[in-house]
């Protein structure tokens, strides 16, 4: 199994650096393709591109050219819908050309609106209704506890997507079965399609609901990707039961007048709101 | 073909066959794993948990959970026969079923434990009469509804060589072991029980013995009654169906809903391609109560019930 240059180079920095280059350069492509599709969900691409460059070029083993193999790290989008900044990664990793991008949502084009496993590699699951993926990374973690196999899962779920029951029903199994090798990141930007989780139906106190449900819980800040990076690849072997990380992050991160704003879910920018927030993300 | 009434010692609980099967294909084969929502009794999976306990993954009564985690199984390498009460496997599940099944394509054999009204008096809520309605409209999903334990067996097996989801009904309802020589299982292809040119019942699971009674009866009266065992939904045996609307008189029987089973599979087949008179016979809405038995022969799911049928639409025919 390959791991990508990032991986393998030592000097911690310069990994990092080149995770927070990846995450920015997401934040680009994902809101250019919001913007030429015209629809997608930014905010929400915004806020997790920090966690998804993390795992895609710090923590995960995996080979692009490979797709199926078993030994392979295992992501999970629970939160189907930001697949702007979902297929930028997989692109930027390898899975498919960058020019394929181009593609996004436009009529037969393997970029749907949601991701789809049979249209392109990379993709473990077909998720867009919430409360999805996180039952299906715990039924990959179990395969793995049957085989005893060392490769890790991880699921990269939305705050408002707790309040979907089978999200719960799904812990309570991966606590009771103590899946150490599984790690659900909850992209924590504490606003849902219409306004804030709190004002809709609280999570909170959310850390310690995780670790009723058997959880061991790291909160970080979700946009600091050196946390981020010492947390997702701290050994497994260290703990008996399953990750919950919660990631405190803004739903469009990175652009001004996008930060914090429900309206953005599934907003898409004019041209010159396009053209600002561009110059906003140019390093 | 003989189909007298069978005595109840020659009847039948399909889901002995059914974990008969199951480990049989798990002692050789290291992938099959088997799920379940709480249901290792009426699953019948205790014997599979004492041999294979590691291989046994009840999540609880969490069926949204259970299909997800089924998913995830199988895309670590697994080829999990899920098992749970029918209506709420198929119900309270549907959009995972729909998504994480069939959609993602997973190698995920769904088995529906005691489907159509195999609870009997615990009523509606337990009565799995609509499974098919909604399960029949998704791609990639195969619908198997064997007929005996012989079919029940040789539909798992089948289910376990396929690399695709599966759902398979469980009956739980006791059915007689159906005569049958050199017979041989195939995915999408009718079973033709009994030859006939002058009508043709179409029928599957539990109703499939009945259909051949009523078809012997009708043979003493001279009608000649060709009998399809139907029960690969999906995949639909469209040849099949079309040579039985060719008979003219068309009667489906099931243990399900009479919109969305096997007679509206049947009826869009008839209606595009071979249009003739059909009657479609099973549950017109939520059972009353009472045991099994007791409602097939309240709705007329009988062999006699099925036979009046028959006999009605070629009245008709006569008559027109």
């Amino acid at each position: 199994m390959s791991l990508t240059a990032a991986v393998r180079a030592p000097d911690r920095d310069a990994r990092i650096a080149h995770i927070a280059e990846r995450a920015n350069w997401i934040r680009r492509r994902s809101l250019r393709m919001v913007f030429d599709a015209q629809a997608g969900h930014p905010g929400g691409d915004l806020s997790a591109a920090d966690i998804l460059a993390t795992l895609y070029f710090g923590v995960m083993r995996y080979d692009a050219a490979r797709p199926n193999d078993p030994a392979r790290d295992r992501f999970i989008l629970s939160k189907g819908h930001i697949t702007g900044a979902f297929y930028s990664v997989l692109a930027t990793a390898g899975y498919f050309p960058e020019s394929e991008l181009d593609t996004y949502l436009q009529p037969l084009s393997r970029l749907n609106g949601h991701p789809n496993r049979m249209y392109l590699p990379g993709i473990e699951t077909n998720t867009g209704p919430l409360g999805h993926g996180f039952p299906v990374g715990v039924g990959i973690a179990i395969a793995g506890q049957i085989d005893r196999a060392d490769f890790r899962t991880y699921v990269l779920t939305g705050d408002g997507e707790l309040q979907e029951g089978s999200m719960w029903e799904a812990a309570m199994t991966a606590g009771h079965r103590k899946l150490n090798r599984l790690t659900v990141i909850v992209d924590r930007n504490r606003l849902q399609q219409g306004m804030g989780t709190e004002e809709t139906v609280a999570l909170e106190p959310l850390a310690d609901r995780w670790r009723a449900f058997g959880f061991a819980v790291e909160e970080v800040d979700g946009h600091d990707v050196a946390r981020l990076l010492s947390v997702l690849e701290a050994p497994p072997e260290n703990r008996d039961k399953p990750l919950c990380v919660i990631a405190h992050t803004h739903k469009g991160q990175g652009v001004s007048f996008m930060q914090d704003k429900a309206s953005w879910h599934h907003g898409v920018p004019t041209a010159a709101q396009f053209a600002t927030a561009m110059k906003e993300l140019e390093l | 073909m003989s189909a007298a009434t069978p005595v109840a010692s020659d009847m039948f609980d399909c889901r002995d066959a059914y974990v008969k099967a199951v480990e049989e294909l798990a002692a050789n084969d290291a992938r099959i794993v088997t799920v379940c929502n709480d249901s290792v009794g009426s699953s019948k999976l205790n014997k599979f948990r004492d041999r294979f306990p590691d291989r046994l993954v009840n999540v609880g009564i969490a069926e949204q959970n259970m299909i997800g985690v089924s998913a995830g199984l199988a895309n670590g390498g697994k080829i999990p026969f899920v098992s749970g009460a029918s209506c709420f496997l198929t119900g309270r599940a549907l959009e995972q079923i729909k998504a994480d099944i069939a959609y993602s394509q997973a190698n995920v054999k769904l088995c529906g434990m005691a489907p159509g009204v195999g609870y009997g008096d615990l009523g509606p809520t337990h009565h799995s009469i609509e499974d098919l309605a909604w399960l029949r409209p998704l791609t990639h999903l195969t619908i198997l509804v064997p007929s005996d334990p012989w079919e029940t067996a040789e539909a798992i097996k089948a289910a376990a060589a396929l690399e695709g989801p599966v759902f398979i009904r469980v009956s739980r309802t006791p059915v007689p072991a159906l005569p049958r020589e050199n017979a041989k299982f195939e995915i999408g292809k009718a079973e033709i029980l009994r030859q006939g040119h002058d009508a043709a019942i179409i029928a599957n699971g539990t109703m499939v013995h009945r259909a051949l009674a009523a078809a012997e009866a009708l043979s003493a009266e001279g009608i000649a009654t060709r009998v399809v065992n139907l029960s690969s939904i999906s995949p639909l045996d469209e040849a099949a169906i079309v040579e039985a609307g060719q008979t003219g008189a068309v009667v489906t029987v099931e243990e399900h809903n009479i919109r969305g089973g096997l007679g509206g599979a049947v009826a869009e087949v008839l209606a595009v391609h071979q249009p003739c008179p059909m009657r479609i016979l099973g549950f017109p809405n939520f059972a009353p109560t009472g045991s099994a038995e007791f409602l097939f022969e309240h709705f007329g799911l009988t062999a006699e019930g099925i036979a009046q049928n028959v006999r009605e639409l070629l009245n008709a025919r006569r008559a027109g």
